[in-house]
């Protein structure tokens, strides 16, 4: 009866022990593609790669829930895979058996996501925390739309342009007109000529019409 | 021809070319248009490739270079504008250059709105990161504007943010102000050019004919060292001998080669009259028909190559993402497995975890549907090649050189546009003396702007597809129809040749004559009638952007509803209308004249001087009064 009592009292500790994994509720699964984001400067994974990893969230989890002093021994991470992916979890550092609930997981890994890459030198893409999502950069706008500004140049210009080419066609033609205007009065040798402007015509006077019927 | 030189402006003399060099290439830019870059190869690449040259060389050879060199030869033989010209040859065809006009005018509107679109995207490339390579996110920064994200960005650059795209034809929508202010600068770089007509025009076209010949350099050189270029440049030449059998396919060459000259406008009639008379035209047509299809060839060189390169990086992200996809269900080390390496990867899988590898839903990546993925028009050069011009390294120099192309490309033509519009008003004499002609270029781009706002409208891009099919298609055929024959049958063959010989030297020899009097009219029937008959077969069609549409981000295929149908068919008859017309009204005038001569029976007979005999009473009398006084 004892012995019945003591494994019923010793069942829920052994329950307890946090296990990591796929069917776990507050897991989460990382994937790293080292070589697709560094190439021919790829490091190989090995546990020290590993223990930065747990030193990082450590850190993360520490910056968002900052009173309770995070250990790397609090990141327990298992299932770990040759495509360089594994299941982490993060107990908390009173009690061992307690875990961190998934929802500040995520907000420790978001707060800290750009530490957390550059200290792997990777990027949202190629070290993935499947489940959460990176925040999209917004999209730097400037003050003036950068189109306006090339569109004010080049509208600037033609204007410009059109207003000088008007102005030095009316400049042209005023010019023409003057010109057209003095060479009536002057020919340049003192001669001056009068148009018929107005008359009907001009009485010659050497032309008479005496003779017009001659006697025979 | 007795060719009465009207007075009108030319008090003083008709305006004419600086030199032959600037003649030559203002007639090459107005033929060099947006068609030869985003039609002739789209139509290369459906047509079996290599094989569309032969349909597309006897049509330059039978259809093109005759007309072109009658067009260029009577504007250069009676030196007034298309209306005037006609008039000359047959008062019953004076219609045939106020249809001119008319086409003229309507697809200086669509084709304009064209470069305001060239314009905008031309601001855009400055912008770093280009705006068409990403999705613009939503407000809380969680995810992408939905219709981006079921579409890709560069279509919803397109259809969102440039076009606003309404959901259909008929839904209108509102003027969109950054339309509206792209499509006034763009007339105002138009009106510029053209101030002083050809004097300005001149100038310009040195820069507008023969940049886009550089920048085609340029981008022949990068695109064929871009990876991926020789596929696309094998898919386009490799001849498909068989669909020479398709009848389809010599409509389509017919018609390229005689929209991609740019005939029947009354532009190049309105150039080649400032010409000096005695100019060997025969050579300058046969030069610009001949560079004109050797420019098709050459722009799709490196149109294909970054066809191919682009279908090869859409090619190569769609096996990427299947590898991801792989590579993390198998947990197979990062970068075992690559795109060399996939097929037998694959085959190793599908051998021993069929189920799993089937779950993944895995896209089928093939090259040829890639390489199948053509478009033509704007599409081609709005959405296919900004796609690709991401992918280039240093995408923003790219970007603005191939914009800066287009407009160049379109710019020249629009001056062979508007000049078959100005010029007949000029020659005929409509323009008031006291408006200089600078005004009255203005007040002209003024109202084709204030017209074509309706492009700028939500729905504008559909009318715009409208205009294209409808008003630059059929009346150009039945204007070049009429003029052929009036040349040849009015006016007479015999008649021309004398002109010709007059101005060139010597008298066309049988090949231009037996075009002109056989082949070429018989060809543009040929190719009227089956063009209608192919249009008419089927309730037409156009496709629609309706983010709404289950099947987006697919083009809906909706009929037009009739009242658009309506507007369709007087958009393609209206301006052939001054045809019949005009014969009209000059066959009821003579009727009338006629009947008014012949109910008088002493009819102005110029020979009686009715006043002479007046005088001869009065000095009489006079005499008689001085003989008695003396």
């Amino acid at each position: 009866m004892l012995l019945a009592l003591l494994f019923i009292a010793c069942l829920p500790p052994a329950l307890s022990v946090p296990t990591c994994g796929k069917d776990h509720n507050d897991g989460y699964q990382v994937r790293l593609s080292i070589k697709t984001a560094l190439g021919s400067d790829a490091y190989a994974w090995n546990p020290s790669e590993m223990f930065l990893f747990r030193a990082t969230l450590a850190f993360a989890m520490r910056k968002v829930l900052q009173a309770q002093p995070f250990e790397v021994s609090n990141i327990v991470v298992c299932n770990e895979t040759q495509r360089v992916s594994f299941w982490f979890i993060v107990t908390s550092p009173d009690d061992n058996t307690t875990l961190i609930p998934k929802a500040t997981v995520e907000r420790a890994v978001r707060e800290s996501r750009k530490r957390i890459n550059s200290a792997f030198l990777l990027s949202d893409k190629t070290l993935e925390f499947v489940g959460i999502h990176p925040t999209l950069a917004t999209p730097i706008q400037p003050a003036t739309p950068t189109w306006l500004i090339v569109f004010g140049v080049v509208m600037g210009a033609v204007c410009a342009g059109i207003v000088a080419l008007l102005l030095s066609s009316f400049v042209q033609k005023r010019r023409r007109d003057r010109r057209k205007g003095q060479g009536d009065k002057d020919s340049g040798r003192g001669v001056t000529c009068d148009g018929l402007e107005g008359r009907d015509g001009v009485y010659n006077l050497s032309f008479s019409d005496d003779d017009r019927l001659t006697k025979l | 021809m007795d060719t009465a030189e009207t007075d009108g402006p030319k008090t003083e003399e008709r305006p004419k070319w600086d030199n032959k060099a600037q003649y030559l290439l203002t007639c090459i830019g107005f033929a060099v248009g947006l068609g030869n870059v985003w039609r002739f190869p789209y139509l290369c690449q459906i047509y079996g490739g290599g094989a569309f040259l032969i349909p597309y060389l006897i049509a330059l050879v039978f259809e093109g270079l005759p007309l072109l060199y009658l067009e260029l030869a009577i504007g250069q033989r009676l030196r007034m504008g298309s209306i005037s010209v006609w008039n000359s040859i047959s008062p019953y065809f004076g219609g045939v250059g106020v249809a001119s006009q008319a086409v003229s005018f309507l697809v200086g509107l669509f084709y304009n709105t064209i470069l305001a679109w060239v314009l905008w995207y031309f601001f855009h490339s400055f912008q770093e990161p280009l705006p068409w390579s990403q999705c613009p996110v939503i407000e809380d920064q969680t995810g992408y504007v939905p219709e981006c994200e079921a579409s890709t960005p560069v279509n919803y650059f397109w259809y969102r943010e440039t076009l606003n795209i309404s959901p259909n034809v008929e839904t209108s929508g509102s003027l969109h102000w950054w339309l509206v202010v792209c499509l006034g600068a763009a007339w105002c770089i138009v009106y510029i050019c053209f101030i002083r007509g050809i004097e300005t025009i001149g100038k310009a076209v040195y820069v507008t004919a023969t940049f886009p010949y550089l920048v085609l350099t340029i981008f022949l050189v990068r695109a064929l060292t871009l990876p991926g270029a020789t596929e696309g440049l094998r898919y386009l030449f490799t001849p498909k001998w068989e669909i020479l059998e398709n009848p389809q396919v010599w409509l389509d060459a017919a018609t390229q080669i005689f929209f991609s000259l740019s005939l029947a406008f009354g532009g190049l009639i309105a150039f080649s009259s400032y010409n000096p008379e005695k100019n060997n035209c025969e050579r300058d047509a046969v030069l610009v028909g001949c560079i004109n299809s050797a420019t098709s060839l050459y722009a799709s060189i490196p149109i294909f190559a970054i066809l191919g390169f682009k279908a090869t990086s859409n090619y190569n992200s769609c096996l990427e993402s299947n590898i991801l996809a792989l590579t993390n269900k198998f947990d197979i080390a990062d970068q075992n497995m690559t795109i060399e390496n996939y097929d037998s990867w694959m085959d190793y899988l599908t051998e021993m975890a069929p189920e799993q590898v089937a779950q993944l839903h895995l896209r089928e990546c093939s090259l040829q549907t890639f390489l199948d993925q053509s478009a033509s028009g704007t599409g081609l050069a709005f959405i296919v090649f900004t796609e690709a011009v991401i992918e280039m390294p240093g995408s923003q120099i790219w970007a603005v050189l191939f914009f800066v192309m287009l407009f160049s490309l379109g710019l020249s033509s629009m001056f062979g546009n508007l000049e078959g519009v100005l010029t007949p008003l000029l020659d005929l004499n409509l323009v008031p003396k006291w408006m200089p002609k600078e005004l009255f270029t203005g007040l002209i781009c003024l109202l084709s702007f204030s017209v074509a706002l309706i492009f700028t409208l939500g729905s504008g891009n559909y009318w715009l597809e409208i205009f294209n099919s409808y008003v630059g298609s059929i009346p150009l055929l039945i204007i070049a129809f009429f003029e052929i024959v009036a040349v040849v049958f009015i006016y007479g063959i015999r008649r021309f040749s004398s002109d010709i010989e007059f101005m060139t030297g010597r008298r066309p020899n049988l090949y231009w004559r037996v075009c002109w009097m056989v082949i070429s009219p018989l060809m543009l029937l040929v190719v009227f009638v089956a063009y209608i008959a192919v249009q008419v077969q089927s309730h037409p069609t156009y496709p629609a952007w309706d983010p709404e549409y289950e099947k987006f981000p697919l083009p809906w295929v909706q009929p037009y509803p009739d009242w658009v149908i309506a507007i369709c068919v007087l958009l393609a008859g209206v301006p052939v209308l001054p045809i019949p017309l005009v014969a009209l009204y000059q066959l009821v005038k003579f009727l009338i004249s006629r009947q008014k001569r012949g109910s008088r029976h002493a009819p102005n007979n110029p020979y009686t001087n009715q006043a002479f005999e007046i005088k001869k009473i009065i000095i009489t009398e006079e005499q008689h009064f001085l003989n008695i006084k003396i």
